[in-house]
């Protein structure tokens, strides 16, 4: 399978277990983000167009999946796709702790972005829910579900060859 | 690349609010949505005798516990049982000497739909589900959705196969209700932690006591009415507050539908629509 078809077949199959299964394992009143672990191993690994356009795809199939406005979760997780993107290809590079902590820093800007979005938007959301209940604990399930998804990500996708790499720093001229 | 997918996701947004129900949008999400269908129901099977076997474990861990309460419990309804049929059979005749003429009550002015829980969103923003019945079902907007434990919330998007639900959880939901034993009109709404409910404006005057049943009072005034029928058990007084400084009395209630894992759910349908369903 060659890695756009790859990516989506992730995406897609991330999303709809996302939504029927894992988003009502509850555990200790929070649940984990399958999709956006999924989104955070591509985007680490493909970088922050891949990401991006990742992340609004999964976020609109999300959206279409739970009846949701549409474009609230794929603006949402197009962001967090590129910013996970831009990490692995500039400071997040070859450093062994990476990815552990793109998972701590996008889920809680994850949570914190999409509690502004739905305030912004008129909805009427508990931001000691949103914040603080829900939080942690889906943190906690994140990270501990984060190295077997990034692995299974590794697996699943072949790697980049040296000249695919985004280059830190481009040198015009 | 992302300012275009940004900008897009803006505009999907505007659209998705500005539009009406039958807007082309509306109905591509309905389309693909319904073409999902399928997908996540299969899912949903397959992940149901994990779900089941999860469930089991966890009762294993009350079953004594629950065994000692529902004992207590049975003896008490016995005797509750007997004193009901006599004050119904009073009330049948009171209301054929008079020819009263009631507001719609649930169950015997509802039909329903049975069906299984498909999805949920995957954050804390929204307390929602997802079901597989739809507008082709005779799901209509505003449907109350209970279980046997009691209300679950009311169907607020509504597609050909497919409807949205919002739980009594959410902060966008409120119920007007009444004790059962004492008939204090209050409205439940979402409380402050995690499945919590409050029952708010309670008058000071009105008695109140833990453990009392609410239900919903589906009132009736000329043409505006509560969403919901009467009757629905919407859960169980755990505590009353009342500070001498608050207008009304603070009680908190404990519903006995467990929000977090539901796995299926029945819609109401009003029988005769004609008659003026309550709302």
């Amino acid at each position: 399978m060659n890695d756009p078809a790859a990516i989506a077949v992730m995406v897609f199959l991330a999303a709809l277990l996302q939504a029927t299964i894992v988003a009502s394992v509850d555990f200790f009143g929070g649940a984990a983000d399958l999709l956006l672990l999924v989104l955070i191993g591509l985007a680490l690994l493909r970088g922050s167009v891949t990401g991006a356009v990742a992340g609004f795809f999964a976020g609109l199939l999300l959206d279409v999946l739970t009846l949701d406005t549409l474009g609230v979760t794929a603006l949402i997780l197009a962001l967090a796709g590129y910013w996970t993107g831009r990490y692995g290809e500039t400071t997040g590079r070859d450093r062994a702790h990476a990815p552990l902590l793109a998972v701590v820093v996008v889920t809680v800007l994850v949570a914190v972005f999409g509690y502004g979005l739905h305030f912004l938007i008129g909805e009427e959301v508990s931001a000691r829910r949103a914040l603080f209940e829900t939080l942690l604990p889906g943190l906690g399930l994140n990270l501990l579900l984060a190295a077997p998804v990034f692995a299974l990500c590794n697996k699943l996708l072949r790697p980049l060859e040296i000249s695919d790499r985004t280059a830190e720093v481009r040198l015009l001229g | 690349m992302l300012g275009v997918l940004v900008v897009l996701a803006l505009a999907l947004i505007t659209i998705s609010f500005r539009e009406s129900e039958e807007g082309p949008l509306h109905d591509a999400q309905g389309a693909a949505a319904n073409a999902l269908q399928p997908l996540t129901v299969a899912m949903d099977r397959v992940a149901q005798p994990f779900r089941d076997a999860y469930g089991w474990t966890a009762d294993l861990f009350h079953a004594r516990a629950e065994v000692e309460r529902l004992r207590a419990q049975k003896e008490q309804l016995q005797q509750q049982v007997i004193q009901t049929e006599s004050a119904l059979q009073s009330l049948v005749e009171v209301k054929e000497l008079l020819a009263y003429v009631d507001g719609p009550t649930f169950p015997e002015d509802y039909t329903y739909v049975a069906t299984s829980v498909t999805a949920r969103p995957p954050n804390a923003f929204e307390q929602a589900i997802v079901l597989p019945v739809g507008s082709d079902d005779g799901v209509e907007r505003d449907a109350p959705v209970v279980t046997g434990d009691g209300l679950v919330g009311r169907v607020t998007d509504v597609f050909a196969d497919s409807s949205r639900v919002t739980l009594l959880t959410d902060e966008s939901s409120a119920v007007s209700a009444r004790v059962l034993r004492t008939k204090a009109d209050g409205i439940v709404e979402h409380g402050q932690t995690g499945d919590s409910l409050i029952m708010s404006r309670v008058a000071k005057e009105d008695v109140v006591n833990v453990g009392d049943e609410v239900v919903t009072s589906g009132w009736r005034s000329g043409a505006l009415a509560s969403l919901y029928p009467k009757n629905i058990l919407v859960g169980r007084v755990t505590s009353v507050g009342n500070n001498q400084t608050d207008l009304y009395q603070q009680v908190q209630i404990a519903s006995d539908v467990d929000f977090s894992s539901l796995d299926s759910v029945v819609v109401l349908v009003p029988r005769d629509k004609t008659r003026g369903r309550v709302r």
